[in-house]
């Protein structure tokens, strides 16, 4: 069996094949400032309690503090429905993204059928779940019901091996993949990352190569739990004990697609697609008005670090603002102990508050009309970050740290 | 029977063209039917008609899964999408908000401003003008069947009251 097929027959309780459609129980399941349009329809339903509250996350995270009334009564209303509801999972708004906070508070494990009201769901794969993105009234359904349909998807296996060069990194795989094989290269299908280069990734790299599954379609995106992901979660969950290793790592894939990296140079998509990838090199020297280092994709302590290496020492540009936004209090705690986070304020660097922060343009470095921007977040559309007519770019943390230090998109092996 | 004049567009149409992330904090369905694809065609929300239907190329709705793209297509009176591919939480929410959603390689025999007529649950499109018929796999029966509540929440409310 499969990933996916192993996963959903356990959670239909029944064996399925590729192409079936079951009903399956889930194990977790994630809502941000989205809760409020799920609470709606909840109540919309019908519906009197949630099913199961120990499997209910919710937290807040794309626009925190409030930026509007709007957001503010939104946010009012959750934080009296999981007062009122008891619910066990809330969050408010000091946590950071969810995709972040999820796994470091344990809710994760190997193996899980997630769903959650956020494209990024798919993040979760880096530790073994089973882990996707619905809409707000799907979720109201699971809310009600803790099931929801699902087909069962065929597998695309990702085979990447090599070591990456110096100041590489899994965002320029991603990147890399996502370009050859197009926005909708895995459209439906469960993508398993496997490799020796996946192998020796951390997990906050593997979960980077998770997280943007989805800009090419995938519906779940994993990482096969290992040795690295056991020692995560032994930090993570009292008591955690892996008894489950076959997940179907030996199983035949429909499709398989093979990368080599070692000689992968840092790679940028360009505006107004993911996949519209290249070399660095092709886009180097193009001037930016704003670099951003943060999101559920790139926010993490080992992000932080390398763009604080490659600036320590040295001043942001004074044309840029360079806005850094760790993606969790945990990081931010741990960035600012070590030092990171005052060495890159030293630098210039405007740091804000763990959240999305300006990734959906929704505050917190909203572009104007003509500017231009290289971010370490996950989508590049037109309007995504500001007006129609900014420009975003997407990289690693090295290449923004890089870029935002010369003021135009830079190799960072240059630097 | 569906019948509508087209909206024609290209591939890969992101939910932030449906609608961008900027207007999320208001879920009013006349706040999102007036912004609904105005970073793709900012004429979209004050021509469009009810009835009306998009026909698009590969990969519509890829993106967030803000289940208000639907919605703010759906408020601003479009009636169907129909397109080659489709993402796959679009085309979930679009089920769930009652917002018939067609998997139909289409495009390149449309121009905006032409009339279709869709049969759901036989699965044919009809080309007004033309006489051209094409066919597409109808939707399963259990999703047809919450499209013809009129979303989710309606086929829900009937479960729960069983």
């Amino acid at each position: 069996m499969t990933f996916s097929q192993k996963v959903l027959s356990r959670a239909s309780g029944k064996d399925v094949v590729t192409g079936d459609i079951v009903q399956a129980k889930v194990d977790l399941a994630m809502s941000h400032e989205n809760s409020t349009m799920v609470l709606s329809s909840f109540r919309d339903i019908g519906a009197e309690k949630i099913w199961d509250p120990s499997k209910v996350v919710l937290l807040f995270d794309h626009r925190v503090p409030a930026n509007t009334i709007k957001t503010a009564e939104a946010h009012r209303e959750i934080r009296l429905y999981a007062k009122e509801s008891r619910l066990p999972n809330f969050y408010d708004l000091g946590e950071g993204i969810c995709h972040q906070v999820l796994p470091e508070k344990g809710h994760v494990r190997p193996g899980m059928l997630i769903v959650g009201s956020d494209s990024h769901t798919t993040t979760y794969g880096a530790l073994g779940a089973f882990s996707t993105g619905i809409g707000a009234t799907e979720m109201a359904a699971v809310w009600a019901t803790g099931e929801i349909w699902m087909r069962v998807p065929e597998t695309l296996r990702i085979h990447v091996r090599g070591k990456l060069k110096p100041h590489v990194r899994s965002k320029d795989i991603i990147l890399k993949i996502i370009g050859e094989l197009g926005a909708d290269g895995a459209d439906y299908r469960c993508v398993e990352f496997t490799g020796n280069t996946v192998d020796s990734m951390s997990i906050s790299s593997r979960m980077v190569l998770s997280n943007m599954s989805i800009e090419m379609g995938a519906k779940a995106g994993i990482c096969f739990p290992d040795g690295t992901t056991d020692r995560w979660l032994t930090d993570r969950i009292q008591g955690w004990d892996n008894v489950e290793t076959d997940f179907g790592q030996n199983s035949t894939p429909d499709e398989e697609e093979k990368f080599d990296i070692s000689t992968l140079v840092p790679q940028v998509a360009c505006p107004h697609q993911v996949d519209n990838v290249c070399n660095v090199t092709n886009v180097e020297g193009i001037r930016i008005d704003q670099a951003v280092l943060g999101s559920c994709t790139n926010g993490r302590l080992e992000d932080l670090e390398a763009a604080e290496a490659l600036l320590r020492g040295r001043m942001v540009h004074r044309d840029v603002r360079f806005i850094v936004v760790p993606a969790s209090r945990e990081i931010y705690i741990e960035a600012s102990r070590r030092g990171i986070l005052a060495s890159l304020a030293s630098s210039g660097a405007v740091i804000v508050n763990p959240g999305c922060g300006p990734c959906l343009g929704g505050h917190q470095g909203i572009l104007a009309a003509g500017e231009r921007c290289i971010s370490t977040t996950n989508r590049n559309f037109r309007g995504r970050m500001g007006s129609p007519s900014a420009e975003v770019f997407l990289a690693s943390p090295d290449t923004v740290a890089a870029s935002a230090i010369l003021g135009k998109i830079t190799d960072p092996r240059k630097v | 029977m569906l019948t509508g004049k087209v909206w024609k567009y290209g591939d890969h149409v992101n939910t932030d063209l449906i609608i961008p992330g900027r207007y999320l904090d208001n879920y009013d369905a006349n706040h999102l039917a007036a912004h609904a694809m105005e970073d793709i065609d900012p004429s979209f929300a004050s021509l469009v008609k009810c009835g009306d239907i998009i026909v698009a190329g590969r990969n519509f709705g890829c993106g967030s899964s803000r289940e208000q793209a639907p919605l703010a297509l759906k408020a601003s009176g479009v009636g169907a999408v129909v397109a080659t591919s489709v993402a796959r939480i679009f085309y979930r929410n679009c089920i769930n908000v009652g917002l018939p959603i067609i998997i139909c390689d289409i495009a390149d025999d449309l121009s905006t401003g032409d009339t279709i007529e869709i049969d759901l649950s036989v699965g044919e499109i009809y080309i007004n003008g033309t006489g051209k018929l094409i066919s597409f796999d109808p939707l399963p029966d259990f999703l047809l069947d919450i499209l013809e509540r009129g979303g989710l929440i309606a086929h829900m409310r009937t479960q729960i009251s069983l």
